[in-house]
Formats: C-alpha cells, sequence, structure tokens
C-alpha cells in the first residue's frame, strides 16, 4: 500500500497597482510591451526600487498564518538566461525570506481539521510571457508581466491526498482574498501552482523521488494532475521502474504529466545577494500596524457564524471560503433575521448559480438585500417555497424587487380559509372515485394518497395555496 | 592651444561670469582641440552640434541673467553614463549600437546644471581594466607619452582633461579606475564613498563597488562638481540620504592639526623608490602646512585583491546576463537556436577580459564554491572595513602614493592579467569598504605624473578635497601637463 507525499508550491500575485521594482502598471491584459519601462525591460543602468507595499502584503500573510516575520529580509539573484527574463536573473529571496514558519489548519472530507505547517513565504518578481505560437518560426516576448510582484508560499510536505492539496489551496487562497492582496484569480495566472509528488509505502519514514508539477492553474486540475502522477509513480514502481526527479507538466486534454523539455544538465542558479538592493529591515511598529489592520480570517469568522446565525459547521465553512460570499450571507442572515434558511439559500441556490455560471458574488444580478426580502416573504407565509424559487428565478432576470414581482405576477400565497375552502370542496367533487378510496384506505396509506388532492388543490391554485392550510383543510373535509 | 582650454573649470567660470567669453566660444574651442588631438583616442562619440546647441541656448539663458554659476561650461562624459539619444557604448562591441533612451542621473544633474556637453569618452571594456587596453574603440593614448597607457577603467576621461579636451570629465572607479588613471595622467580625481553619487543609469560592472566620480585638473574644479552630482536619488536604493556640504566653501580650511596616516602596508619594499621620494615630498608639504603624520595600520589589506577578484566578477557575471542579445545591442546573424543567439552575441559582443571576468564570476558563484569563495571574500571586505575604521580611530585621513609606478607602456602588461590587476594594489581596498578617495599630482618621474591617494571615512570627501586643494596653492604639480600640448 502506497502513501503519497505532497508539497504545494504557490506563486500568489499581489495586488500592488505598480510592480515589485518599477512604477509600471500591474494590470491584466494589456498590448504587449506596453506596461514594460526602461526597468522592467532590463536595459543598460538601470536599477530595482522596491514598492514597500509588497512588504505590508506579505507581512499581513505572514500574520494571517502565525508566522515568524523576517525582521530583516535579504534579496537575492537567481540567475539562468531566458528571453522572457530581461535581466538574465530573477530578483528573489533565498535564505532570509520575509516569512517565515508558519500554518493554516485544513478541514478533511471526515470533518477533522489537520494542521499544515508552511515552511515559508518569500517576495519575488515574475518574469514575461513568450508567446511561441503567435508569429510563425519566431517567439514573441511580452515584458508586460515582468516585474509583477509574487509572493511564493512553500508548504512543508505533509499533504497526503490530492484532495487534502486542494482543501490546503483553497484555504490559501481563502486567506489571500481576505487579506486582499492579491485576486486569486487561477484563469489569469493570479496564483499559481507548483505540486511536489512523491509516494512511499504506508508507513516509511524515507521520501521517496519526488517530481514537480509546474504551474497546474486551476482547483480542478490540481487535484486531477495530482491524481495522475500518484498513478503513474505507482505503476512505474510496480513495473520495477526507478522515479526519476523531474520537472513535469499536466495536460488537461489526456489527463495525465509528462516531463517538459528535458535539460541535460541540472540549473545551477548561482545565488548571490542583490547588490543593488539594500536588506528589508521591518521594525515592530510597522509590524503592529499591519497587525492592527488584518481584518477577520476565515477560522475566526466561520466559529463567529456558527453562533451567531445558528448555521452548521459544514454550512459555515462553505460560506465564509469566499469573503465576498461571507459578507453576502450575513447581510441577508441580519436582516431576514433567519440563518438557517439564509444558508439554505445562498448555498442551494446562489452559490448554485455561481458555479453554474462562473461568475463571482461580485457579478451576481442580485443584491443580498433581495434575497432577505424573498426570505421574509416565505416566513410571513406570503410566498410556499415553490413560489419563492419563482421569484428567484424573476430576481435573476431583473424583474424588479421581491414585492413588485408577487404582484405583478400575482404569487401572494392565499391563505384565506374560506377561499381555500371552496377550491378544497371543488376538488373533492370532481374526483368522487379517489375520495372513496381514501375513505377506505388503512390508516398509514392514507397520508401518501393526501398529496393527490394536495396536488390537485395547489395545480387550480396556480401554486399560490399555502400548502399547510390546505393539509388541514383537507384532513378535515376527507374525514367527514 | 587655445587660451580657453588652457584654464581650469573654475577659471572657465570666472571668464563666463566677466562675459571675457561665451560658452558658444569655449565650446568651439575644446572642440577644435579634441578634433586635433584625435590620435589620444580619448573620445567615443563627439557630440559637436548638440554641444554647440547648448552652448548657444546657454550664451542665451546668461544674456537673460538667468544663469547659474555653472551655466554654458564643458564637460564629457564616460560612455557608460547613459546619454539620451546618444551612442552609449560602455567601450564594447556589445553596445556599439546602443543610443540610451534615457539618461543616467549624473548625466541629468549636468545638464540641468546647464553644462554642455562635449562627447563621450573612451574607457575599457565594461570598465574592466587598468590601461584602456581593453577598449572595443582601441587604446587611449597617455598625453605624455603616446607610447604609454593613461590607466584605466577610466582612462579617456583621464587623458582628455590631461590633455585639455575637457576641463571636467565624468568617471566610475570599482576598484581604483578614477584613481589611477588620475595619478598616471597627471590629473585630479574623486571617487566619492559609495552612495554619495546616483548610480541610476550608470551601466553596472560591478554593483556593490562601482561608483560615480569625477576627474578634473584641481580639487577645486572637482568640488564644483561633486556640488552638482552628490545626494540622494530614489532611483537607486543604494544611494544615501545623507546631506551634502557645501564643498568648495569648506576648501580653504587650514589643515593645521590634520592627522595623516601613513598605513604601513602601503610603504613596503614594492613601492618603487622615486615614487617613495615623491610621496615623502607629498608628506613634508602636509606637514609645513600643519598636518601631523602617524603610522597605522590595514592588516588584512594583502587580502583586498583576491577578495575584490571574486566579489566583483561574481556581481559583473550576473550584471552582463542581459547583454544577451534579445533586446538590445549586439546580437549575432542568423542564430540557428536560442542556445546559438546567446553564445555567440555573447561570444562576438564581449572582448577577452570581460568574457575572463564573467567566466571567473560564474565560477565564484557555482554551487559547491560559494562559500570557498564569495563568502570568504565577503569576510574578508567585513575585516578590511573594521581595520579602516580602526585607522580612522587615529587619523583623519590616510595618505599612500596612488600607484606602484608611473603608467606603463602600452601593450607591457596586456598579456599578463594578474601583473595588471596588481596595479590597483593601493587603490582597491577603499572600494571594497565603500570610502571616498581622491588621487592628486605629486610631481613627475621622468617626465611621468606620479600620483598621491588620499582616503577617509565615508562621506568625508569634503575634507579631501580641502587637503588637496591646500596642498595644490601649495604647490604647482597640478598646473603641469605635457610638453607637447604645451607648445602648441
Amino acid at each position: 500500500m502506497y502513501e503519497s507525499v505532497i508539497g504545494l508550491e504557490v506563486h500568489v500575485q499581489l495586488s500592488t497597482l505598480s510592480k515589485i521594482f518599477s512604477g509600471s502598471s500591474t494590470s491584466f491584459g494589456a498590448s504587449p510591451n506596453t506596461q514594460a519601462s526602461l526597468i522592467d525591460l532590463g536595459m543598460p543602468g538601470v536599477l530595482p526600487t522596491p514598492n514597500a507595499k509588497v512588504f505590508e502584503m506579505a507581512v499581513k500573510f505572514g500574520l494571517a498564518i502565525e508566522a515568524k516575520i523576517g525582521k530583516t529580509s535579504v534579496f537575492d539573484r537567481k540567475n539562468y538566461f531566458y528571453p522572457d527574463l530581461p535581466k538574465g536573473y530573477q530578483i528573489t529571496q533565498l535564505d532570509a525570506p520575509i516569512v517565515g514558519l508558519g500554518h493554516v489548519n485544513i478541514t478533511l472530507e471526515d470533518g477533522t481539521t489537520k494542521r499544515i505547517n508552511i515552511t515559508r513565504a518569500h517576495l519575488e518578481e515574475d518574469a514575461g510571457k513568450s508567446l511561441h505560437n503567435s508569429f510563425d518560426g519566431l517567439t514573441g516576448i511580452d515584458l508586460n508581466r515582468a516585474g509583477t510582484p509574487l509572493l511564493e508560499i512553500v508548504s512543508e510536505p505533509e499533504l497526503r491526498s490530492a484532495k487534502e492539496a486542494v482543501a490546503y489551496l483553497r484555504v490559501i487562497h481563502s486567506i489571500i482574498r481576505y487579506l486582499d492582496i492579491s485576486d486569486g484569480n487561477m484563469a489569469e495566472g493570479s496564483m499559481r501552482c507548483d505540486c511536489n509528488v512523491s509516494i512511499r509505502t504506508q508507513g516509511s519514514k524515507i521520501l521517496g523521488t519526488r517530481t514537480e508539477i509546474k504551474n497546474v492553474n486551476s482547483f480542478r486540475f490540481v487535484e486531477k494532475a495530482i491524481n495522475s502522477e500518484i498513478n503513474r509513480q505507482i505503476d512505474s514502481i510496480e513495473d520495477g521502474q526507478q522515479i526519476i526527479q523531474e520537472t513535469r507538466l499536466y495536460d488537461p486534454d489526456k489527463n495525465e504529466t509528462r516531463p517538459m523539455r528535458s535539460k541535460e544538465e541540472a540549473n545551477d542558479y548561482r545565488y548571490f545577494p542583490d547588490p543593488d538592493l539594500l536588506p528589508v529591515v521591518l521594525d515592530d511598529a510597522f509590524i503592529t500596524s499591519c497587525r492592527n489592520s488584518l481584518p477577520e480570517l476565515p477560522e475566526s469568522r466561520k466559529a463567529r457564524y456558527m453562533e451567531a446565525y445558528g448555521i452548521s459547521q459544514y454550512d459555515a465553512g462553505v460560506l465564509v471560503a469566499d469573503r465576498d460570499v461571507a459578507d453576502y450571507f450575513a447581510e441577508i442572515a441580519e436582516t431576514s433575521g433567519d440563518g438557517k434558511l439564509s444558508a439554505n439559500w445562498v448555498m442551494g441556490n446562489v452559490l448554485a448559480d455561481l458555479n453554474q455560471t462562473g461568475r463571482s458574488i461580485s457579478q451576481f444580478p442580485v443584491e443580498a438585500n433581495d434575497i432577505a426580502s424573498l426570505i421574509i416573504r416565505i416566513k410571513d407565509k406570503t410566498l410556499n417555497s415553490k413560489t419563492a424559487k419563482t421569484v428567484f428565478e424573476a430576481l435573476l432576470s431583473g424583474e424588479g424587487s421581491v414585492d413588485t414581482i408577487i404582484k405583478e405576477r400575482g404569487l401572494v400565497q392565499v391563505t384565506d380559509t374560506g377561499a381555500l375552502r371552496s377550491v378544497v370542496d371543488t376538488v373533492i367533487e370532481n374526483n368522487p372515485h379517489q375520495v372513496t378510496n381514501y375513505r377506505v384506505a388503512a390508516p398509514d396509506k392514507q397520508g401518501k394518497m393526501l398529496g393527490f388532492f394536495v396536488g390537485q388543490v395547489m395545480k387550480i391554485s396556480q401554486g399560490k395555496a399555502n400548502p399547510q392550510m390546505v393539509n388541514q383543510i383537507l384532513l378535515d373535509k376527507l374525514s367527514g | 592651444m587655445s587660451s580657453l582650454t588652457k584654464n581650469t573649470l573654475a577659471g572657465l567660470r570666472e571668464i563666463l561670469t566677466r562675459g571675457d567669453a561665451s560658452s558658444v566660444e569655449i565650446t568651439q574651442d575644446y572642440l577644435a582641440e579634441i578634433s586635433a588631438r584625435r590620435d589620444l583616442n580619448t573620445f567615443i562619440t563627439v557630440t559637436q552640434d548638440d554641444a554647440l546647441a547648448s552652448a548657444k541656448v546657454a550664451d542665451q539663458i546668461r544674456a537673460a541673467g538667468q544663469a547659474s554659476l555653472t551655466t554654458g561650461l564643458p564637460i564629457a562624459h564616460k560612455d557608460l553614463f547613459c546619454t539620451k539619444g546618444i551612442l552609449t557604448s560602455c567601450g564594447s562591441k556589445m553596445l556599439s549600437n546602443f543610443i540610451s533612451p534615457y539618461d543616467a542621473e549624473v548625466v541629468s544633474k549636468f545638464k540641468n546644471a546647464g553644462f554642455v556637453m562635449l562627447g563621450k569618452l573612451n574607457m575599457d571594456e565594461f570598465a574592466m581594466g587598468s590601461s584602456n587596453e581593453t577598449s572595443y574603440f582601441g587604446p587611449v593614448k597617455n598625453p605624455w607619452s603616446p607610447t604609454h597607457v593613461p590607466g584605466g577603467s577610466s582612462g579617456g576621461s583621464a587623458a582628455a582633461v590631461a590633455a585639455r579636451l575637457t576641463p571636467l570629465a565624468t568617471a566610475t572607479d570599482t576598484g581604483g579606475s578614477i584613481r589611477q588613471p588620475a595619478a598616471f595622467t597627471g590629473t585630479s580625481g574623486l571617487k566619492p564613498t559609495y552612495g554619495r553619487v546616483s548610480r541610476f543609469g550608470m551601466i553596472a560592472f560591478a554593483s556593490s563597488l562601482d561608483q560615480g566620480g569625477l576627474i578634473a585638473q584641481t580639487a577645486e574644479d572637482l568640488a564644483i562638481g561633486m556640488q552638482i552630482i552628490s545626494g540622494h536619488d530614489n532611483k537607486d536604493s543604494t544611494s544615501a540620504l545623507i546631506e551634502v556640504p557645501n564643498y568648495e566653501s569648506l576648501l580653504n580650511d587650514s589643515i593645521r592639526g590634520l592627522t595623516i596616516g601613513l598605513p604601513e602596508e602601503f610603504f613596503d619594499s614594492r613601492l618603487d623608490t622615486r615614487m617613495q621620494s615623491q610621496i615623502e615630498e607629498v608628506i613634508r608639504i602636509f606637514t609645513s602646512l600643519g598636518a601631523n603624520t602617524v603610522s597605522v595600520s590595514l592588516t588584512h589589506v594583502a587580502e583586498a585583491i583576491p577578495a575584490y577578484y571574486v566579489i566583483a566578477p561574481a556581481e559583473a557575471s550576473s550584471n552582463l546576463s542581459r547583454f544577451d542579445g534579445v533586446r538590445f545591442g549586439y546580437r549575432a546573424e542568423k542564430p540557428i537556436d536560442l542556445t546559438d543567439l546567446y553564445e555567440r552575441s555573447r561570444g562576438e559582443g564581449f572582448g577577452s577580459e570581460v568574457k575572463r571576468r564573467i567566466l571567473i564570476g560564474t565560477y565564484a558563484l557555482s554551487e559547491g564554491y560559494f562559500d570557498a569563495y564569495y563568502k570568504k571574500a565577503q569576510q574578508i571586505r567585513r575585516l578590511i572595513k573594521q581595520d579602516f575604521d580602526r585607522a580612522f580611530s587615529l587619523c583623519d585621513l590616510l595618505l599612500s602614493p596612488t600607484t606602484p609606478s608611473t603608467a606603463f607602456a602600452l601593450g607591457e602588461k596586456s598579456d599578463d592579467p594578474v601583473a595588471m590587476y596588481l596595479e590597483d594594489i593601493y587603490t582597491i581596498a577603499t572600494n571594497l569598504a565603500g570610502l571616498p578617495g581622491g588621487s592628486f599630482q605629486a610631481g613627475l618621474i621622468d617626465e611621468l605624473p606620479a600620483g598621491y591617494q588620499l582616503t577617509g571615512p565615508a562621506f568625508s570627501e569634503s575634507k579631501i578635497l580641502n587637503a588637496a586643494h591646500k596642498v595644490q596653492q601649495a604647490t604647482d604639480w597640478h598646473t603641469h601637463y605635457p610638453e607637447e600640448i604645451r607648445n602648441v
């Protein structure tokens, strides 16, 4: 039996307005090389000057994972040649990172939590992009991304399955979103993940040879890439082969990993401290001010929601994962005064829509206030679950407020006893056969048979009849 | 030689202020001299039209009564300071087609002060060399003797000032590249404290050692130039946020009671005896001006050259990685693939001394060697700093020869890199410690100039210039220029 050993290196693009060592804009999607200054181009004679905002963002992340903050961190040069690396070296942090050992907790499938240690997080600059397919026979270089600030977050190899890896990645995503230090958009490359994977015999203390799967760009692919790599490694070992330490790429179309173009010799990056940059010295006052500006983090919000809104641990976990969703839910719960119903509506309808459409909560067309109104109308029995669903659909297509929709579509629930009695009478009159059958049936069968009459009443009332009242009236009349 | 180009910078300032000559007239004279002395190979680019145009503007500003003290004064820049729209070659084939899209901070500061740029000065390729023989544009000749080197790497700057082709030249010093050529050409050169002058726009050789500075005829002229280029620059993280004194106003302070330290390691048997007697003469003048001397020791100074030849090439190997044929500079013809593009662009674009240092530096930073070389060299660097700290607890300035001997012959050391590296034996420790150092005229030996070096604590440029100025007032060494020029 094999056990997998997984560690993740997560690259998070920090959402600063300008780059880490130049004043160029960091926005995504501009025409190639329009956001590359002399400094980003690595022109002769230019020098990097650090953007102080990245220190604040990195320290906040460090505090959020209860890490040791590097009070003196050092920028190093990682030397290698590549056309989209303009200076021939990347400025990064090797021996003295800004964030030291920290940890996060992940929730496993059985509901228990597991602590995952984070070795370090360090600041570095992103490289540009090589466009291999845009020009016939040539490679284009776009240096807009060169110099975008990255925080590389390195976990200990303490993850034991692809699912744990995804749970860990979701926690990291959640923290950076709460801290508002990155948009965490994996599709645009704002968050990228390298997965280090090895396997060993269950119970063994020795680590197997690992491979690194580079640049996996969605939660789903992280899970699939790791699983396919674990299977590949198991197959290799079962076949009596050795695992080669190498860098691999995941191909989502074939759901397999394959080696990146192999380099004959191992890279020697010749790291050394960047003489153009002074060590970054952070004083206690700065760290304290970062601490004071930390927002409430997912874990404490989860506990607070369970307490305040009476929702389950599972529901709270789902609702707080995204800060904007959590805020959205809280507004509904506060306004409607019903935490459980609010949780059901957000998870069952709102999140379902987001998953289906791929949009974020900020792009969701229905305001929290409208969902709260909907819940209030359910609670005051104006709407039943069927009409509520109709109103929700109408809200999605922008037909106005909840009360306008109820009024215009005539969805007010019928609770008038006289009106309901007359409908029930009609149903009994029109179905004499079923009435006879009901009356002679054994009591334990009657419950199920009642459903038919309720259905008929609802049909005539166009779904507006109050189901509880209909039930009561039917029971009275049928027994009589 | 026209009368205008014989002047010092301070002298030209007076001429302009009095209205005895216009900036255009001064510029024309210098351009004529530059043209007449092409044989010295001091300039890589002469910006004749731009120079005359900006001289004209300077004269208009002066006519409008809006001139500053420096409006219309000439200057030339070492060809590793980026100059917008003008070739900035760094003495290399690699950048022989590089028109800089921006101005170095030092260049902007001179522009803003109204200086007229005459052109760009020859230098050792990427500032690597002590003889100006590694330039892609050919060696610079020493104006005192065309068969001798002017020193390097700022050989063009020093020779141009010595030949009176510019009154002031920018220069840079990584291991002695301002002081050694100043000594070889009978000029005054100042390497400021690391961080005193912005490195922005100076093409990097070894970032932790490089420092921009100046070469001129006198300490007074250096003071005028230092006032312009000193100060913090937020484009250079390593530039110092320390107040800039008024250098010129401190020039005439008395040096009575100044304590001058004589490092015993610099006065050992290796020193040429005639050089020693010239330095002793300088010491006698200092004593006569009321200064005291004290013997001090720089215990680890013997390790300075080995440490330097690890740190400087290591940084250079990384700094020069950007010259890859992809975005600017020399690009090999018809590369068959990426590796071929890199290998041939760099192989064909760099000269042999640059390649040698890239190889040394790459080796020193390699896995498995980093601790033995780079880390060890940094430890030595710290020890050398401590040596200087100890010395400056006993004295105000250190005095030594700038070089072991006068200028050597062209070709004499070009095949012996180690002999060439030993040229910087007295100057290199100053760079490792980040301290300011100046070289000033100390008379002639066999018709070739000798220089003495003053080294001070960090940010003591004004004290160095003050001491050198007092000596220049008491001597006429700084007024000597080559026979050939005297007779023109």
